[in-house]
């Protein structure tokens, strides 16, 4: 079935069965696969995009559900000159990922979380805010500080 | 994991989506925000033959000032209650639960309406309807009725919906100013809770019961205890006449032992 969505500002269509998942479409059909598949179960996070500008995981939808939305990715955060988002360039100045698996999934949820909170975030914001995505190895601190160098308050 | 082959119909509208329910009977499954369907079907626990999208019925998304109580469409999502100034007034516990429900993600996309019509035990939003004394609007062709929280969770997954009605609205008797709490236990963030706890106070004081047996619960003997005066004294009977799950986490002593102690926490706290 046929299924048209906005993807980093670009309209994208194409034919996919209805069981397809949110996340093999973006990745398998339009190639965008910086979107990763971690625990294939909802709870990891790594999955994280932006449906029509919330975090959401895009392993715990289908494709077909997405139809007339505007979906951003990790690949659509930098601007078009390919300078980094401040969200990305504070997790390199923080040293807030080792293996980077989880990494798009963290910028993502932590992009849709500090848009949510104009006013700013303290620690323990940040670190409920984040509790729907998973790091097995910084041991989550440098990607807090990250996230509060971007969105904390004060 | 990858679902069972299915087909999918996207319904426009409530009567929409009673009319595909009607066609296809059993073999349909109505999609919500997909937090609870989408993992059964990709563990191919739920294989439906049909699945009809109700995510797009915005006129199903609200939270209304309906006089006595509020009005909440069976689509609304559960970020939409946490951050709701209504409900941060009329039915705080209600938004507090909202906010424990999974992580930011879940939230964004689950909705009310599907969290009741799942009828988990271990979910948390069950316990809120039911210690506020909620009721839920189910509509099929036949029409609209209100069924009471207390008479909607019929068994494990299971409540009282025909195969032909859908969730329209859900409605929360108002309780301003009333003492509540929500005590959750779990060892993980966004962990379903292994063990919870909702306490109403007031003249009808209402505590419910997340993942003490079959289906979502109320517990009476701590309810007489509390009308009878009995603050947190209540609590010591909260592991009677319950049936919780055994697994991984908690034998069934445990879980007894921990409903005691967080309906004693929740009474405390509600009485502060």
């Amino acid at each position: 079935m046929e299924v048209s969505v906005t993807v980093n500002g670009k309209h994208r269509s194409a034919d996919v069965e209805p069981r397809t998942l949110l996340v093999h479409f973006l990745r398998d059909t339009l190639g965008l696969t910086g979107t990763n598949v971690g625990c294939d179960t909802s709870s990891c996070g790594a999955c994280t995009i932006h449906f029509n500008g919330e975090s959401a995981k895009s392993c715990t939808m289908f494709a077909v559900q997405a139809d007339g939305a505007e979906i951003t990715t990790i690949e659509g955060l930098a601007s078009e000159a390919g300078e980094m988002h401040p969200m990305q360039q504070a997790f390199m100045d923080c040293h807030g990922l080792q293996c980077g698996y989880c990494t798009p999934g963290m910028v993502m949820a932590a992009t849709s979380l500090v848009a949510e909170n104009p006013g700013g975030l303290d620690e323990a914001g940040v670190r409920e805010g984040l509790e729907g995505n998973l790091c097995r190895c910084t041991g989550y601190h440098n990607i807090v500080k990250a996230v509060l160098s971007v969105g904390g308050a004060g | 994991m990858i679902p069972a082959a299915f087909d999918y119909q996207v319904a426009d509208s409530a009567d929409a989506a009673i009319a595909a329910l009607a066609e296809h009977g059993d073999d349909a499954k109505l999609l919500a925000g997909g937090h609870s369907l989408i993992p059964l079907m990709r563990f191919r626990l739920a294989t439906p033959g049909v699945v009809v999208d109700i995510g797009r019925i915005s006129d199903l998304s609200y939270i209304n000032d309906g006089g006595d109580h509020v009005a909440i469409g069976a689509m609304t999502t559960h970020r939409a209650l946490e951050t709701s100034e209504l409900l941060a007034v009329e039915a705080p516990l209600l938004r507090h639960v909202a906010g424990q429900v999974g992580d930011p993600q879940v939230r964004h996309r689950g909705t009310l309406g599907g969290s009741l019509a799942h009828g988990d035990p271990a979910s948390d939003l069950p316990a809120a309807l039911l210690a506020h004394g909620g009721s839920v609007v189910a509509r099929s062709p036949g029409g609209e009725r209100e069924i009471a929280a207390t008479d909607f969770f019929t068994g494990f997954l299971e409540t009282a919906l025909g195969a032909d009605e859908i969730i329209t609205e859900i409605r929360i008797p108002k309780a301003a100013g009333v003492g509540w709490s929500y005590q959750k236990f779990n060892r993980r963030a966004q962990d379903w809770a292994i063990v919870g706890a909702a306490v109403m106070l007031g003249d009808d004081p209402k505590v419910a019961l997340v993942n003490m047996g079959s289906a979502p619960m109320r517990h009476g003997g701590v309810e007489a205890g509390l009308a009878g005066g009995g603050g947190t004294d209540a609590a010591a009977v909260a592991g009677d006449d319950t049936d919780p799950p055994e697994d991984l986490n908690a034998d069934v002593e445990y879980r007894k032992h921990l409903a005691r102690v967080l309906v004693g926490r929740g009474i405390a706290e509600a009485s502060g």
